[in-house]
């Protein structure tokens, strides 16, 4: 970084004082912005780097860029990221299902109700995911048969990914959506209830729509990191996107390629989903201040 | 328990306690049909808490509160009174509008959206028969080419006469106004005053808590001056307002006055 300047009264000297109410034809004085040394020098310097990287990456052969090309679209790859995809809608469908559920338990008027939803959140948010997800790929330990079927031949990796995720999902959506419904001003449902709407009328066309817009950003948030969040099941062999790059790079012994192919698919979707979190923000922030 | 034939709203030894503090200690109130009730007196002194008891916003300790002949909230059955089912609540408060010192529009719906809510949603009207209703109402209010706008492109005065359009549009035999006017820039004041006036005069039975005196001298048939949880003195404007007969009230009046 550049020494931070302070910019100095420096090259126009300054104006002789009386010519502020002398020169007729110039009466109001011209306004000179303060010039921006350090910010320019700072701009420069980081696109100079940026470049350097930028040359470091398409010049250094051992990116294999070819090799990135050639199995970018490859039907495995695809089937990976198919997997990745529908994962992730399931996930995150059902966690806000339950999330949802357990919200509503939490802020019921049921002291038994609220203290399951406090403590399956606690439960869920308490230990990490990974952990979450080797239990339950054990499960046939503790409980070796469900209703007379074997355990292990029940649930396959794809559905105890599934349960998994979706358990630990719904931990976190359960607070997303409390807190959307706890924004909602306690006005709105007293003017509902005075003009004799019903409890679920008064969530479905009342609460709701308001608390979504406070429930959308973090729910994108989480849409996006739980698209990265489902690699996780590569460890207990689930073929999504980055173990289906995995099979093919323990073969090739090309890591770093393929692990580029599965980077690059990451990243094009969550921009995909960025994008598309701003479109339903806007919808859901109609008749506020800032959205006409 | 008799309730004069002639009462649309019958109010009998209403208590209410929040925690230890006690804010209605026995509060006895007739309105008769048509009449315009002014509540008047001190913040804190329950008269926002005794309006909230009618439609049952707030449930009462102890005493009970018909309106149009029917108890609110409550089922009587020899000497007990039972809580009523929500479902059964709501019906009733659809028989009394509501309207607030924040207004509380529905900022995600549009003006007309705002209004036809009750009649669509909880009375079942058909939809195209209430949007002609609210309509009728905007122009009664002076809105009538506010309907598809939202309520933030409102101005606070403009929202409060939404949002009496809105308690009107399922026709209630009663309107309660909670402080209407406080919470508007004084020059918008007038116009909500000016629609509150124009449906006193319609004979629209109303009780109205508020600080304007000069709308309570003009419209109310009776002032009602409450301090601490108890109504000190109630009678005509002309009584209650220039020759009050408690210290009090005239403590009180020539403070606000």
């Amino acid at each position: 970084m550049p020494p931070q300047t302070v910019s100095l009264p420096s090259s126009s000297p300054p104006p002789a004082s009386p010519s502020l109410t002398k020169d007729a034809a110039d009466a109001v004085p011209r306004i000179v912005p303060v010039r921006r040394t350090g910010r320019w020098a700072a701009a420069v310097a980081v696109l100079v780097l940026l470049a350097l990287a930028m040359d470091s990456v398409i010049r250094n052969d051992a990116f294999q860029w070819d090799v990135v090309l050639a199995y970018f679209a490859t039907a495995s790859v695809l089937r990976g990221l198919w997997l990745t995809l529908w994962l992730t809608a399931v996930v995150m469908v059902l966690g806000f299902a339950l999330g949802a559920l357990l919200a509503v338990l939490r802020l019921s008027g049921n002291p038994v109700l609220r203290a399951v939803s406090w403590g399956y959140v606690w439960l869920f948010r308490s230990t990490p995911i990974l952990v979450q997800l080797l239990f339950w790929f054990n499960i046939g330990a503790l409980y070796p048969q469900i209703l007379g079927v074997s355990t292990v031949s029940l649930l396959g990796p794809v559905t105890i990914a599934v349960i998994g995720l979706t358990l630990h999902e719904a931990a976190y959506a359960a607070e997303v959506v409390r807190g959307g419904i706890l924004s909602v001003e306690r006005g709105q449902i007293e003017a509902a209830q005075s003009l004799g709407l019903g409890p679920w009328r008064r969530f479905r066309r009342i609460v709701l729509p308001q608390a979504m817009r406070s429930i959308v950003p973090p729910a994108g948030n989480m849409l996006i990191g739980t698209l990265k969040g489902t690699s996780i099941v590569s460890i207990i062999a689930v073929q999504d996107l980055l173990y289906s790059v995995q099979l093919v790079y323990h073969r090739t012994y090309q890591v770093i390629p393929l692990l580029l192919v599965a980077t690059i698919w990451y990243a094009a979707v969550t921009t995909l989903l960025s994008i598309g979190q701003r479109y339903v923000e806007r919808y859901y922030a109609r008749g506020t201040a800032g959205a006409r | 328990m008799s309730t004069p034939s002639d009462a649309m709203v019958e109010i009998r030894s209403v208590h209410k306690k929040f925690g230890s503090l006690e804010v209605l200690r026995g509060i006895d109130l007739s309105v008769r049909p048509g009449e315009v009730t002014v509540v008047l007196g001190p913040s804190g002194s329950g008269k926002s808490t005794l309006l909230r008891t009618i439609n049952h916003l707030e449930k009462v300790d102890r005493g009970w509160i018909s309106v149009d002949g029917t108890l609110v909230g409550y089922r009587r059955d020899g000497s007990k009174l039972y809580e009523l089912r929500e479902r059964e609540v709501l019906r009733q408060r659809t028989k009394i509008g509501f309207v607030f010192q924040n207004f509380h529009l529905f900022p995600h719906l549009t003006v007309l959206e705002n209004i036809i809510e009750a009649p669509v949603s909880a009375l079942g009207h058909p939809r195209k028969a209430a949007v002609a209703a609210a309509e009728k109402l905007l122009e009664r209010v002076g809105l009538a080419d506010k309907a598809t706008a939202y309520p933030a492109q409102l101005s606070g005065g403009q929202q409060q006469r939404v949002a009496i359009a809105r308690a009107l549009a399922p026709e209630p035999r009663l309107l309660l106004f909670d402080e209407p006017t406080s919470a508007l820039d004084p020059e918008l004041v007038g116009e909500v005053l000016d629609v509150m006036k124009d449906l006193a005069l319609g004979g629209t039975t109303m009780i109205v808590v508020t600080h304007e005196i000069g709308f309570a001298r003009e419209v109310a048939d009776t002032v009602v001056f409450m301090d601490e949880g108890r109504i000190v003195e109630q009678g005509p404007p002309a009584d209650v307002l220039d020759h009050p007969t408690q210290e009090r009230t005239r403590a009180f009046l020539s403070k606000v006055l």
